[in-house]
């Protein structure tokens, strides 16, 4: 699926990430944890193209990022579904429209058939015709994951989704991602929630992966 | 990464609804495109009747000729006959004869006023001649004037009809680089009307690229609005600028050396031209413009 071998990356000073090698297996559940500042986004943004590494090779589905060209990456994108910690919707848009954009600019606004029910299954059924500023950060975050699974991706990654939450609404959200994970798609989490974490192991062997001077390791058993 | 310019105009709700109505850069470039188009009229117009009346003057002064003949008062009828015999025999002469004397005064009086003795005056004759088709030899009548009355002149009015002729040719060209200036002007500020609104979409144009949308269907997003807005104002400058230049007074009803501004038979067609033309220049620089934008976007 996405592929990093010795991947460094810096931002035009000191490196953030170096030597970086991991191999996220289809239908794998990981979690990314490390201080704020560690390179978590950047890690993700590397997994999904929006950065290119500057040392080493990230690989998005056998193709090495940094071989792809704009629209290769735009054609990854529908294959990746990406949670951002600020969900980043089109304000002007309802929800519901907002939900279906992958869909629409893949020009599949056809396939939306089954809106209702995505909307449903993440508890925004009653907000389909709400704009997003009406939302509340919970609901933003639900109507982010719906967003990003529309297209049925491979992959769906997610940085920090529960940064805003309260527990009773982080946990509803792991369980969406954990349901996600069973119907095998894989997970990648970048999150400074070591609870979310412990509660999603006792459901399912979840990788933990640090990220500790510069370097992405597995973690420990103190998790 | 290409797409046509009908295409884009076919009606594609999803892609519209996109990107947010942006109410200032919308009114911007429909004026732009409507006070261009309303000034590329006039010019066209201007363009036009200069050519007109380039033809004109040079139709005016082609085909005839005068020759004058200077001599001792003694000797001018008897060249004036000369003359006149001389061009009897000359090929391409249609029609020639001597100016009698309450011409010559006509021609004088607005300098010298009715009173002129043109009678007491040393002044020289005047033969008007006109061609025929195709013309004569003005070099070889030259030769066998200076033979038969050497005081004999023979003026073609190339000396008129050329300067006049490069003046109106001058303005026609004046009225052509207009349109150039004017085409120039809009693509330019079409441009910066569809920089700012770009700018102003960044948040959007991020999260689409996000969610999987090439550039290609970002840049259409923009392409159709702003075409679509330069063709609409296009099509109200061009409609109001046909409708002033139809209701100028006709220069020639009064007489007037210029045959007037308006257009006239099929000229009338030219400046429907206009709005599809702002459309693809709005086209072609909001393409160029969003396609800049998104270089610096992954």
């Amino acid at each position: 699926m996405i592929a990093f071998e010795n991947v460094g990356f810096n931002y035009g000073g000191g490196e953030l990430l170096s030597d970086v090698t991991l191999r996220l297996a289809p239908g794998s559940f990981h979690f990314l944890t490390g201080p704020s500042g560690a390179g978590k986004s950047t890690f993700l943004k590397l997994a999904y193209a929006e950065l290119r590494p500057t040392a080493g090779r990230v690989s998005i589905f056998d193709r090495d990022a940094r071989m792809m060209t704009r629209d290769d990456v735009a054609l990854s994108r529908r294959r990746i579904g990406v949670v951002h910690q600020d969900c980043q919707f089109l304000d002007h848009l309802p929800l519901v429209t907002n939900v279906a954009l992958p869909l629409t600019v893949a020009s599949r606004a056809g396939d939306a058939q089954d809106l209702t029910a995505l909307l449903d299954w993440v508890g925004l059924g009653k907000l389909a015709d709400a704009l997003p500023p009406q939302l509340s950060g919970g609901e933003r975050q639900r109507a982010a994951l719906a967003r990003a699974i529309i297209m049925s991706p491979d992959v769906v990654l997610a940085d920090e989704p529960t940064g805003n939450l309260d527990w009773d609404m982080s946990l509803r959200l792991l369980t969406l991602l954990v349901e996600l994970n069973r119907m095998g798609k894989t997970i990648l989490i970048a999150t400074h929630d070591m609870n979310l974490i412990r509660q999603a192991k006792s459901q399912l062997a979840a990788r933990v992966l640090r990220i500790q001077n510069r370097r992405v390791q597995l973690a420990g058993a103190d998790l | 990464m290409k797409f046509a310019l009908p295409a884009l105009l076919a009606p594609d709700r999803q892609a519209d609804r996109v990107v947010p109505p942006s109410g200032f850069t919308a009114q911007l470039t429909l004026f732009t495109a409507a006070a261009m188009a309303f000034l590329a009229v006039f010019a066209l117009a201007l363009s036009l009747a200069s050519g007109r009346l380039a033809d004109r003057w040079a139709s005016a002064l082609a085909g005839t000729a005068t020759i004058r003949i200077s001599a001792p008062p003694e000797q001018l009828d008897t060249q004036v006959a000369a003359v006149l015999a001389l061009l009897a025999t000359t090929p391409g002469i249609d029609t020639a004869r001597a100016l009698d004397t309450e011409e010559q005064r006509a021609l004088l009086e607005p300098w010298f006023g009715p009173d002129l003795p043109v009678e007491a005056l040393p002044l020289p004759r005047l033969i008007e001649l006109t061609e025929a088709r195709p013309g004569y030899d003005s070099e070889g009548l030259r030769l066998r004037l200076a033979a038969e009355a050497p005081g004999a002149v023979l003026d073609d009015h190339t000396r008129w009809r050329r300067p006049m002729a490069q003046a109106a040719e001058r303005l026609r060209l004046l009225g052509a680089l207009s349109l150039i200036l004017i085409a120039g002007s809009t693509a330019a500020m079409i441009t910066l009307a569809a920089n700012s609104a770009l700018s102003a979409n960044l948040p959007v144009i991020r999260v689409l690229r996000l969610v999987g949308a090439k550039d290609a269907y970002i840049v259409r997003a923009f392409v159709r609005r702003f075409t679509l807005r330069a063709l609409s104002g296009a099509a109200i400058g061009t409609v109001l600028a046909m409708t002033l230049v139809a209701l100028l007074p006709r220069a020639d009803e009064a007489g007037a050396f210029l045959t007037g501004l308006g257009f006239q038979g099929f000229g009338w067609l030219l400046p429907l031209l206009l709005p599809p033309v702002v459309a693809v220049l709005a086209f072609a620089a909001t393409r160029a413009a969003a396609f800049r934008t998104l270089k610096g976007l992954t």
